[in-house]
């Protein structure tokens, strides 16, 4: 059983400016998961009649996108490769002091505790993250060869999660890496070839007018992304970018 | 209650055509006058809401999370499934659909589950124009693997990411038609009631869980496709908010409630740690493709590093009872075998409620590469949350709850009983009988709302006469009167009470598990009863929340969802009371053959049972649709 110092930001709406609150919370074991944790701690307060740690949460196995906190200063904790769901109490110490922040970026308003609001993800997909392919009759699955290798590396980028760690640890506040791995995925694959260039052009205006700091190669998205989306990517997206202008691609 | 399946007249094979040759449409000119709604974004949602957009209709979609891309289709694993017959080796259209009937225990309408089964190559080939990086094998062809109850491999797979893939790829679908005006988004909505004008589903009241607005919306058809309720049994492997209150709601406003007791318990989960958990975990069942299934067959071994057990001391116990299907016989049978071999004191780990799930033997044969590019992301989550790795240590593995096969009642064009009220998806109850095979539920979600709602959809708007109707009319304001007045009741005792949401909802699965689960018994189901009663009473008397109904209050939404599983729970209860035969994963103690496998009783029960609302506290009624077997001869199913 272990003891710990939670210091967690508090914030009542996107209108107050927020503060820390300190918590001591005891009874922890270490086959808790991170958010279990913050499910006792809530337990507890509203036992006391105080208002409880609001925080988004849905899978809780990783794959959902939903939660992401900032954990003594890093997106998703100190984990490689893991979300904040997947994180486990075995990785900290009795005692220790763990400071719990939202996502924290202009594009990503806080709504209220740690819930962030990251609709600016969704507006960059609705912007040309797809293939126009309507629902219908098409080809044989079989009549498009996908190389293994191509199919794989489509596979690679498709893994993105949209959680925001990417964005959270950019200190430019960059959606590249998100941006980049659905317009690398798509542009690997035969099915995304018609559309490439005005895909690209649309996707990144997207992420520019919602307020995304630009990517400078710093490589810390990189090391947050809990399903490790490769830099190469952005390198892509920006190959793609170049290319469609010299191809005078319509934007 | 009128529970006419209307299923379209003439040959199995050629119902779906010629019903769509006979259905009305409705001219593009006119789609754009009608407005849908459509409740859940997960495959079956948002493939309707996409698909109904590119044709024209006006579409308002909701959803409980902060973006569509979030619904809980997004974790399902495995695979799904298409009669493409790719590897040749036997598959056809016939024989998924004889495999589905099968694996349902032979409580699904024939008709509906044809008709997946004809559409499921069509999916594939939906899903790869989207560009879903489904895996391909060297030649550059998508590649298969087999799922449990067959002996085809006709399971299409993206890693262990497949329901992630697909999910992508519809929400895609749906974020180009927003981009086209189509559709409107309301995310952090959630479903509160269903409007009846004249009868007809149209509208619904929402709270805005960012603000706590209590907000009405209006269409000419709602479209619910929330997803399952087995979160009633609060540890399951859905997620955490997952809930039956849009169907609840639905329910008590007339919607017939079809077989709520069908509820699959996965056998590949990971086993309960302690009290503290808020949810399981799933392995995905494409691990009993070269996971094998074992005990130690000494009580004494269960203890024992497992490594040092020789292969003689060990129970290899579906290989060993089901030859012909070996590890791959279905959920339910190879769940009630885990509990079996638990139950006789052969269970491992530190419960003792577990079985292993080695891959040794797949290792030694395949290599770290072939098993890793299979399995590598489960075998990662295993381990995060365990702590031991599979590369070394078998799995330790229990069955959970995973899906409900009951659900909405519909008829064969997924309308339910409430003229204009669709229900897609696993919210309603339409084609997996008693059982779900594996892979089949993305099948089915995407089968509804690519190619069955937008031919039937239409058909309702074409067939009806739609009044004008607003926000303004007085049945969205009598809904929304009722919808505050229910959260002023819970605010008002959650300032009194001691005991919190999450605590109640824990003591109501704990009745659900150990009563109305994987084997269930008339004094038991009777008990449960009872208890449910009882803690339905202490919820209203003695609910603890927090007050704030203008923010964010997560602690409230749980609140709603637990006070409708406590009235569905008990329904559940008396529905597998009632239903007095083992069938698929409804295991009645009572009713097993000499072997301890399901014993139907065909004469009695081969029926869907659909339950009425009669009003708070007052019983419920039950009907029954009467399902008839023209095609396939109904048999003891055998996986021997």
């Amino acid at each position: 059983m272990m003891t710990l110092n939670l210091e967690i930001w508090r914030q009542k709406n996107s209108q107050d400016s927020g503060r820390f609150a300190t918590y001591q919370l005891s009874g922890i074991t270490p086959d808790m998961s991170f958010l279990e944790m913050l499910d006792l701690l809530n337990e507890q307060l509203i036992k006391k009649g105080e208002a409880p740690v609001e925080f988004d949460s849905d899978c809780r196995e990783g794959i959902c996108g939903s939660c992401g906190l900032v954990i003594n200063g890093q997106a998703h904790g100190k984990e490689m490769a893991t979300t904040t769901c997947e994180l486990y109490m075995r990785h900290f110490q009795d005692g220790d002091t763990i400071v719990i922040e939202p996502w924290r970026a202009k594009a990503f308003p806080v709504l209220r505790d740690l819930c962030v609001d990251r609709t600016a993800f969704d507006r960059i997909i609705a912007a040309g993250g797809y293939t126009s392919a309507k629902s219908g009759p098409h080809p044989d699955g079989n009549a498009i060869l996908i190389s293994k290798p191509v199919a794989d590396s489509a596979m690679e980028s498709a893994t993105c999660i949209g959680c925001g760690a990417c964005v959270a640890a950019c200190p430019n506040a960059s959606a590249s890496l998100f941006t980049a791995a659905k317009i690398s995925q798509l542009a690997v694959l035969p099915q995304g070839q018609v559309e490439r260039g005005r895909r690209v052009f649309r996707m990144v205006r997207q992420m520019d007018a919602e307020g995304f700091g630009n990517c400078t190669n710093i490589g810390e998205c990189r090391a947050a992304c809990p399903k490790e989306i490769s830099i190469d990517n952005i390198a892509t997206m920006k190959r793609e970018y170049a290319a469609a202008l010299l191809r005078g691609d319509e934007s | 209650m009128n529970l006419d399946a209307k299923i379209p007249s003439g040959p199995l094979e050629e119902k779906w055509s010629k019903h769509k040759g006979d259905i009305k449409l409705v001219n593009p000119t006119n789609k754009r006058k009608h407005t849908v709604l459509v409740v859940g974004t997960g495959l079956a949602g948002a493939s309707a809401a996409a698909s109904l957009a590119e044709l024209g209709y006006k579409v308002q979609v909701f959803c409980i999370q902060d973006s569509p891309r979030r619904a809980h289709s997004i974790a399902a694993q495995g695979g799904i499934n298409a009669a493409k017959n790719y590897p040749n080796d036997g598959d056809s259209v016939y024989r998924l659909f004889y495999d589905t009937v099968k694996g349902g225990d032979f409580r699904s309408r024939e008709a509906n589950v044809y008709r997946l089964a004809q559409m499921s190559p069509n999916i594939i080939d939906q899903c790869v124009a989207q560009g879903v990086p489904f895996a391909r094998e060297y030649s550059g062809e998508l590649a298969n693997r087999s799922f449990g109850g067959t002996q085809v491999s006709r399971t299409f797979y993206a890693r262990g990411q497949t329901g992630q893939q697909l999910l992508l790829g519809a929400y895609q679908a749906l974020m180009r038609q927003v981009d086209a005006g189509k559709v409107q988004v309301f995310d952090r909505r959630e479903m509160l009631d269903l409007v009846l004008v004249d009868g007809k589903a149209r509208g619904i009241i929402c709270r805005n869980l960012t603000t706590g607005a209590i907000e009405r919306y209006a269409g000419d058809s709602v479209l619910l496709a929330t997803g399952g309720y087995g979160r009633v049994f609060f540890l399951s492997t859905n997620a955490f908010n997952s809930n039956a209150t849009a169907i609840w709601r639905a329910h008590k406003k007339g919607a017939a409630f079809a077989n709520p007791c069908f509820t699959q318990i996965h056998p590949t989960c990971i086993p309960v740690s302690g009290d503290h958990q808020s949810k399981l975990t799933l392995m995905s069942e494409s691990l009993r493709n070269d996971g094998r299934v074992w005990v130690p067959k000494d009580p004494v071994d269960r203890k024992k590093d497992p490594s040092t057990i020789p292969d003689d001391k060990r129970d290899y116990f579906l290989e060993r009872k089901y030859p012909s299907f070996g590890n791959l016989v279905p959920r339910d049978v190879a769940s009630r075998n885990a509990k079996e071999a638990c139950d006789k004191g052969l269970g491992v780990g530190a419960s003792g409620l577990a079985v292993y799930l080695d891959f040794k033997d797949a290792i030694t044969r395949d290599g770290h590469k072939v098993i890793s590019d299979k399995y590598g992301n489960l075998f990662d989550m295993y381990e995060k949350i365990t702590d031991e790795s599979p590369w070394k240590v078998p799995m330790r593995i229990f069955p959970a709850v995973h899906y409900t096969m009951g659900g909405l009642w519909v008829d064969y064009n997924l309308m339910s009983n409430i003229p204009g009220l669709h229900v897609l998806g696993e919210a309603n109850f339409s084609d997996h009988g008693a059982n779900r095979l594996g892979a089949s539920a993305l099948m089915q979600g995407l089968c509804d709302g690519y190619f069955v709602i937008p031919y039937t959809l239409g058909h309702y708007i074409a067939s009806t006469t739609l009044s004008k109707v607003d926000t303004q009319h007085p049945a969205f304001a009598e809904a929304e009167a009722g919808v505050r007045a229910s959260i002023d009741r819970l605010v008002a005792t959650g300032k009194k009470g001691q005991k919190t949401a999450l605590e109640i909802y824990r003591e109501l699965g704990h009745v659900m598990w150990e009563h109305v689960g994987m084997a269930r018994n008339e004094k038991g189901l009777k008990s449960a009863v009872d208890m449910i009663r009882k803690l339905r009473e202490e919820f209203k008397e003695n609910l603890r929340i927090p007050a704030d109904t203008d923010g964010i209050n997560k602690n409230l939404e749980v609140a709603g969802r637990v006070e409708d599983f406590l009235q569905l729970g008990e329904l559940m209860a008396k529905d597998a009371l009632i239903r007095e035969e083992s069938c698929g994963g409804h295991f009645r103690e009572e009713y097993q053959t000499p072997e301890g496998e399901a014993l139907r009783n065909d004469d009695k029960f081969c029926h869907v049972a659909a339950w009425e609302w009669k009003g708070e506290n007052q019983e419920e009624v039950r009907h029954v649709e009467p399902l008839a077997f023209e095609n396939i001869h109904l048999a003891q199913r055998s996986y021997k």
